[in-house]
């Protein structure tokens, strides 16, 4: 089992004919995932790595039945990429796409309401299931299959955290990476809860960084839902008030959306967190030796 | 992005929402003409930088007459305004706004931000106008009435006269105030704003309801299709070092520490900085050269960071998915050819095409110290700069 994702879902990569797109289309055949056609306006037809392109979502999902997607288009039309993938009843789609302006997300948000797709990013590293699937741009090689769900709103850091697992013999179910923009589809806590559904997964790291509110919200949740233990850590705690860190997000505003404050919530809720990033794995150690779960997670 | 004062009360009045008349003035002769073709009983000389607080500071006076102007235009321009939100270098007052006085009745708040829990936008008003939102948030929260406002529909009429009638707007103005924040409203979702901040918006005594001060911002991922809200930005108001990183496309801002720090991904930056305090040092800036980057960019990213006097050592630290390492590699090889490298530098790549990367600087023949973790790397530049 795992989070999403895995063996038998089909993938179609919208934006497919760009330069980017290429490479980890590429990338996720040599993994094992099953891309089934990509979609790039007026290139149906051709091919790319020798996968089908079609003109549009609709043509690629009556030809190979995907049932996900992963979107590489450029900011400016990446908005409708996702709409026209809900509009094809896709399961899920994983939207890379950095830079889109925050009024296109709150009307796909709008547009999303009582669709059936479930929408991962964007600005995001995309979504992994160990040696089943992996859709996005994450580095393969670092994932290995086990018992830990990672949930994180940086791409970077969920590397950081899976390569120490994965070093200390810990491998993982699902990581899925949310995106470190302010309006996005998944978040946290749909992330836990599917976490906490999953058989396979005995415990989850969460990553989380200044801005907003949902990591409180998430710690929230846990204290009150989670059945399994979670670990957690927090970017930014240096990072000025009033300036955007990189992540459309990542911006403390009217005091709101510190980094103390998360830590403080998440500690709360029983949510133990990392002091430094690479602290995350012996952070999950300790947390698996206390809750006798390190024979059962300790995977190679 | 940031615009001026009297930029975003331009925008409002091509678009139909209600505020006084003025004219921005560049030197003291402008501003006194502009005052002359206000032909208003007082004008009001107002400091335009990018900074709240100006009134506090001594950025804002009232002129009852042409050479009270001239005094007031002479005193202000060219004057280091230091306020809460400059820091304490301050910011040199290069522009002014020369606006007509108007009789103030009462002060109100009106302001509009994307709300990250519904991910809609919201308006908020209050009637304790001219404080700061976050003041009157913390201290008198009953005072700060919200509308949720639906992307598909806008702002209702029904919700600004809620919004109106909850702050205390006298009967017979609630129709203009709604008016008001519907005009808002729309600028905002037309020209992509991240916030529109009106404090204060007043009524006056001849019946008017209309902003004496206008904030707004940008979404900086939405001017691709803002060409003219693009042309008002205001260099002069930025980081040099700021303004060259957003001309690669890097994101960058500038710190106090002495630590650079070359990093991709925006959580991996913002650790980086932490990791770096954690261990003793202090980061000189926060910079993610992104999923894209070229060796180009890198290259450009590289000399950024140099320029920064301060910079006594450099961290660069790569777990790379999107970014390939050896493309970071030959953009360090690239840049240190091209500007030379005298201090330290430590750095720790991971990820994709990692030892490509890895051969790649070890080939170059330059002095770097590798890292096999970001904390072994954060302490190895640490004690370096020592």
């Amino acid at each position: 089992m795992s989070v999403y994702v895995n063996k038998d879902t089909k993938v179609i990569v919208q934006g497919i004919t760009g330069g980017t797109a290429k490479f980890h289309t590429k990338q996720m055949l040599e993994y094992g995932t099953k891309v089934v056609g990509g979609v790039t306006p007026k290139k149906g037809g051709t091919e790319v790595e020798g996968v089908p392109v079609y003109n549009t979502v609709q043509d690629a999902v009556d030809a190979t039945g995907a049932n996900a997607s992963v979107v590489y288009v450029p900011a400016p039309a990446a908005a409708d990429a996702i709409l026209e993938a809900v509009d094809a009843e896709l399961d899920l789609v994983i939207c890379i796409t950095e830079h889109i302006p925050v009024m296109d997300m709150v009307k796909v948000k709008r547009a999303m309401e009582g669709k059936k797709t479930r929408l991962v990013g964007p600005n995001c590293p995309g979504v992994i299931t160990a040696d089943e699937c992996k859709i996005g741009i994450m580095p393969g090689y670092i994932h290995k299959k086990g018992h830990i769900g990672v949930v994180s709103r940086s791409g970077t850091l969920t590397y950081e955290a899976v390569h120490q697992l994965s070093e200390a013999g810990y491998g993982q179910t699902t990581a899925v990476g949310i995106g470190g923009d302010p309006v996005n589809g998944t978040d946290f806590i749909d992330a836990l809860q599917a976490f906490n559904d999953d058989p396979e997964t005995e415990a989850v790291v969460m990553i989380g960084e200044i801005g907003g509110t949902a990591e409180e919200e998430a710690a929230e949740w846990v204290k009150a839902n989670m059945n399994k233990p979670v670990v957690g850590f927090i970017g930014g705690a240096t990072a000025p008030p009033g300036k955007r860190m990189g992540h459309a997000g990542a911006i403390i505003s009217g005091g709101k959306g510190t980094a103390e404050e998360k830590i403080r919530t998440m500690n709360d809720a029983g949510i133990k967190t990392a002091a430094t990033p690479s602290d995350i794995g012996e952070t999950m150690i300790d947390v698996l030796k206390e809750n006798g779960l390190q024979e059962k997670c300790k995977t190679h | 992005m940031n615009i001026h004062e009297y930029q975003g009360k331009d925008i409002l009045r091509e678009s139909g929402v209600s505020v006084p008349n003025g004219h921005v003035a560049y030197t003291v002769d402008e501003a006194v003409e502009a005052a002359n073709k206000l032909n208003s009983d007082v004008s009001v000389v107002k400091a335009q930088i990018h900074a709240g607080g100006r009134g506090k500071a001594g950025g804002v006076k009232i002129a009852k007459n042409s050479d009270e102007v001239r005094t007031y235009a002479n005193e202000i321009l060219g004057k280091n305004l230091v306020t809460h939100q400059t820091g304490p270098e301050g910011k040199e007052v290069k522009r002014l706004l020369i606006e007509e006085g108007s009789d103030i009745k009462n002060e109100f708040y009106v302001g509009l931000v994307l709300d990250r829990a519904t991910s809609r936008v919201v308006m908020m008003a209050s009637e304790e106008g001219g404080t700061e939102i976050e003041e009157v948030a913390a201290e008198t929260p009953e005072k700060i009435f919200k509308e949720v406002i639906d992307p598909v529909v806008g702002l209702s009429g029904y919700q600004a006269r809620r919004l109106a009638f909850n702050i205390n707007i006298p009967d017979e103005l609630i129709g203009k105030a709604a008016k008001f924040m519907i005009g808002l409203y729309n600028v905002f979702v037309e020209k992509d704003c991240s916030i529109a901040e009106i404090n204060p918006l007043v009524t006056t005594g001849d019946g008017e309801v209309m902003a004496l001060d206008a904030k707004l911002n940008f979404d900086d991922n939405a001017l691709f299709r803002h060409k003219d809200i693009v042309e008002l930005r205001d260099l002069e108001e930025e980081d040099e070092k700021e303004i060259e990183a957003s001309k690669y496309d890097l994101s960058y801002v500038a710190l106090d520490g002495n630590i650079g720090c070359m990093v991709n991904g925006a959580g991996l930056a913002m650790s980086t900085m932490d990791i770096i305090k954690h261990y003793g040092g202090e980061p000189a800036n926060f910079l993610d050269v992104g999923g894209g980057a070229t060796t180009e960019k890198v290259t450009e990213a590289f000399k950024i960071i140099l320029s920064d006097s301060n910079v006594k050592g450099i961290f660069v630290n790569i777990f790379g998915g999107i970014m390939k390492c050896d493309v970071i590699a030959e953009g360090v090889v690239e840049a240190t050819k091209q500007v030379g490298l005298d201090i330290p530098l430590v750095v720790r790549l991971e990820g994709t095409n990692v030892e490509l990367g890895k051969q790649i600087l070890d080939e170059s023949g330059l002095n770097i110290t590798s890292a096999g973790s970001m904390a072994d790397g954060a302490e190895k530049i640490v004690s370096a700069v020592k």
